[in-house]
């Protein structure tokens, strides 16, 4: 490729944290020009719109708690997945590594006949089981045989959405639903508290910050975190020091998987009380979660404000459907722009790029 | 005649060129030397336009010009070829060529048309390689033809060489010289990047030697020596010879025996090896490369499989013990690829300090690491080893070649190790580095290390070693000590024939 004459592209040998965020903002704002657009064929002002989409998403409780609601599952799967990537794993199955979590939470609120206290604590732990299990599967078929992760990962989604389907049409589907597929309601002692009438199972979200910080400090302070990160950034040395990548890549899954997993739990336990629908569940959680991981740039504390922001785009899609009479669909439209301008700007943070005067 | 006028060009922490003045000649070979960090490279990317010089211009043949980027050098009829090669493994050579170019007829390569220009330009310059190989194919040494072929097929006339001969065997960098010759004899201007005094001498017709990114002099080859070049590009007397203590030898500690291993094609590579290393003591391993140093290495440290044989330290059983249990039974291992495998280039030089001892005390408490040790640790070293950085969290990325070494042979030695093994430890470092990087190393023998040191500098092995050992074809030709060696009964056992004495092993075992 060659650049006009009036530009200057030299490489950056280290971004510093400043240029980093100011890349990353930048990106945002010329996402949000472009999306601009879209809203603007549509026959609505682009003010009008993002104001819509802020007033709506932060202006009121009802639309805040939904910005929560959905911050909640992206929370949990963006820290999961900067662990991932840190050690070099492209996890693209967190949406599935989601569902088998939920799959576990409705079996243990369901058939397990734990007493009622047991319930939700089970539940937890069976659907950080379920995901860390699906998202280890890809992992030693990595390392072991060499199979390429996002394939892996991307096709267990697709698993992972027919086992939730074949289990509401089949095996458990509810016998008090009148012949939907839905599974039964929970009992109440395997539903997580919300805040009043609305979907934020706030033990959730709280856990999911909790989580952040962990992650955080597993990163950075732990022999493990230390690990993950020399087998991400030079798998050789890793070799040469000693360091497995097999447990390295295992243990960075597991919990990858398992935090996915946890999101599950929180979304079939704290908002829809029953397993129903692999679309309803999800909602494409797992695939938003990348970009959410992407843009903290798989810095797990970065998520929490990274995710909420998401959280806000995805309420706002329901009020632009609402008040505006546009599709939701944009904003996935809006999820793949952002995206697209995340990865073109990496070009920024690694080079300088100057507008030359004669 | 191109001139560089006070070029001067800043990176974050450090002054890359410093109002550097440089002219070259036309149809000269002029060589650019100096020490690793220089600024010899910095130079000739801006030169070749992937920097730009915060101060300073270019003028070619008198007109100031401006090199905003590779495409505007060829252009201007400068070409480069990199170090590290910048060709597509899997196209053909004809490919390479063309790749960035306009040519052909619409969006179709006319291969005819290009093999013709490939092989007229190859006849010419005695660059014979064949068009339709694809790259992976070819041996280094013909990559590199590839590279000079692709500059000249851009129509260069000014050939940038970074470091040339430091992929080649010895045989190839007598072809590449030759090559250069004809390009001159042909007009053409070549600027050539080394830090090797011989290759100076032996080529080149002037010679700017840089220190610290200035240009200390430029002088013509014909009235200096290598002496001269070297006290400026060091800034000071350099000692050739090594001062060494007398050896004493202590118990036996590596029993090595009868050890075969395969290579990465599955060939074996180790076809019997057997040696002693005593405490106390540097045996040097000499050898043409590819010989089964690397799998030696490789099997001693725990990164390849032994298929046969037994290796024991201090009586301990190491034979195909995993990586990390020969760390932790105190074997430090200095490797051939330090930006590769000896270190992680995107961390900093605090973590990669600890890089082998982040599991134990003082660095890790239970499952969480001491950050305060560590960082401890990093300043001693750095102090202790004369690293220089900014500071301890300056990612190992942008040191130089020498600094990336001192972190290695820092962080390897801190825990006093009982074995080591040090392969190449001072390849492709300047004079100082490689200096410093051997005393190290003798420090480490007197206090009663045993090290096993792999070279295919000859001068180095017969320098540094108590005794020597030859290998050939994965089989030790013979061990001698060193002092008394005569080079040419080393380079007879380098050529695959026995010291009279030594058997063969695999006759042995069939």
């Amino acid at each position: 490729m060659q650049a006009p004459k009036w530009l200057n592209i030299e490489r950056r040998p280290i971004p510093s944290g400043r240029t980093i965020f100011a890349v990353s903002i930048l990106a945002i704002v010329a996402a949000l020009i472009v999306m601009g657009i879209f809203f603007a064929t549509y026959g609505v002002s682009p003010i009008r719109a993002y104001g819509s989409i802020i007033g709506g998403a932060l202006g009121n409780w009802s639309g805040f708690s939904e910005t929560l609601r959905r911050m909640i599952p992206l929370l949990l799967c963006g820290v999961g997945l900067t662990i991932a990537f840190r050690a070099l794993f492209w996890n693209i199955g967190a949406d599935g590594q989601l569902l088998l979590g939920a799959v576990a939470a409705t079996g243990i609120a369901l058939f397990s006949g734990l007493p009622g206290p047991l319930l939700l604590p089970a539940m937890f732990f069976g659907g950080f089981a379920a995901g860390a299990l699906w998202g280890v599967i890809p992992a030693v078929l990595k390392v072991k045989l060499g199979i390429n992760d996002v394939i892996t990962t991307l096709m267990m989604n697709y698993i992972a959405l027919y086992v939730v389907l074949w289990l509401i049409h089949g095996p458990w589907r509810g016998p008090s639903m009148r012949g939907y597929a839905y599974t039964d309601m929970f009992p109440l002692s395997a539903r997580i508290p919300t805040i009043g009438q609305s979907h934020v199972h706030w033990p959730t979200l709280v856990l999911g910050i909790v989580l952040a910080i962990i992650a955080y400090i597993f990163v950075n302070r732990t022999r493990s975190g230390f690990e993950t990160r020399v087998v991400g950034e030079n798998p050789h040395a890793a070799r040469f020091a000693g360091i497995s990548t097999l447990k390295t890549v295992v243990i960075a899954m597991l919990i990858s998987g398992g935090l996915a997993g946890i999101a599950g739990v929180g979304e079939v336990a704290g908002v829809h009380y029953q397993l129903l629908d692999p679309t309803q569940i999800s909602m494409g959680y797992g695939f938003t979660a990348i970009i959410v991981a992407w843009l903290a740039r798989k810095n797990p504390l970065a998520v929490i404000v990274t995710s909420f922001f998401f959280g806000v785009l995805m309420a706002g899609g329901d009020v632009i459907k609402v008040n505006l009479g546009l599709p939701y669909e944009l904003i996935n439209v809006f999820n793949g722009v952002i995206m697209f301008f995340l990865i073109g700007s990496e070009v920024f943070m690694n080079y300088k790029i100057s507008i030359r005067r004669h | 005649m191109i001139e560089l006028r006070g070029i001067v060009k800043r990176f974050p922490g450090v002054v890359a060129s410093n109002g550097v003045n440089l002219t070259v000649h036309k149809g000269e070979i002029h060589c650019l030397l100096g020490e690793n960090g220089a600024g010899k490279t910095t130079l000739m990317r801006i030169l070749y336009g992937l920097y730009q010089p915060d101060e300073g211009e270019i003028l070619l043949n008198g007109k100031p010009i401006r090199i905003s980027s590779p495409r505007a050098a060829l252009s201007y009829h400068i070409g480069m070829v990199h170090q590290h090669f910048r060709l597509v493994p899997t196209l053909s050579v004809a490919e390479n060529m063309v790749l960035g170019l306009d040519e052909g007829t619409g969006p179709f390569l006319n291969y005819r048309q290009t093999y013709k220009k490939i092989s007229q330009i190859a006849e010419k310059y005695g660059l014979i390689v064949d068009p339709r190989a694809r790259v992976w194919q070819l041996t280094v040494g013909q990559q590199q033809r590839v590279e000079i072929l692709k500059a000249l097929y851009r129509a260069a006339d000014v050939l940038i060489m970074d470091e040339p001969t430091s992929v080649l065997t010895p045989q190839e960098v007598g072809q590449l010289f030759s090559t250069l010759r004809t390009l001159v004899d042909d007009g053409l201007t070549i600027i050539f990047i080394t830090h090797k005094l011989d290759e100076v001498m032996e080529i080149s017709d002037r010679v700017t030697v840089l220190r610290k990114g200035k240009a200390i002099a430029t002088v013509n080859t014909p009235e200096t020596n290598k002496a001269q070049l070297a006290e400026l590009m060091v800034g000071r007397e350099v000692v050739f010879r090594m001062e060494k203590n007398e050896v004493k030898r202590g118990e036996r500690m590596l029993v090595v025996d009868n050890l075969h291993a395969l290579n990465d094609r599955g060939l074996p590579a180790l076809r019997g090896t057997s040696f002693d290393l005593y405490e106390g003591e540097i045996l040097g391993v000499a050898g043409v490369s590819g010989n089964g140093q690397r799998e030696l290495v490789e099997v001693l440290t725990g990164l390849r499989h032994a298929t046969r044989g037994r290796v024991t330290l201090e009586g301990k059983e190491m034979t195909n013990r995993s990586a990390r249990e020969i760390v932790d039974m105190g074997v430090a291992h200095v490797p051939m690829e330090r930006k590769t495998m000896g270190t992680v280039p995107n961390m900093t030089i605090r973590e990669n300090l600890i890089l082998k001892s982040y599991r134990q005390r003082p660095f890790s408490h239970g499952m969480f690491l001491d950050n305060k040790a560590a960082e401890e640790n990093a300043r001693r070293l750095m102090n202790e080893y004369q690293i220089m950085a900014p500071s301890i969290d300056t990612t190992v990325k942008v040191l130089s070649g020498g600094n990336i070494q001192r972190v290695v042979l820092a962080r390897e030695f801190s825990g006093d190790p009982r074995l080591i093994i040090a392969a190449h430890p001072t390849y492709g470092l300047d004079v100082g580095a490689t200096e410093q990087v051997r005393e190290i190393l003798l420090a480490q023998r007197d206090r009663g290390a045993g090290v096993l040191l792999i070279s295919e500098d000859l001068e180095e092995v017969m320098t540094m070693s108590d005794r020597i050992m030859v290998i050939f074809s994965g089989e030790v030709m013979g061990i001698v000590d060193a002092e008394g060696a005569k080079i040419e009964e080393i380079g007879l056992m380098m050529a695959g024939e026995r010291k009279q004495g030594v058997e063969s092993a695999s006759t042995e075992v069939a």
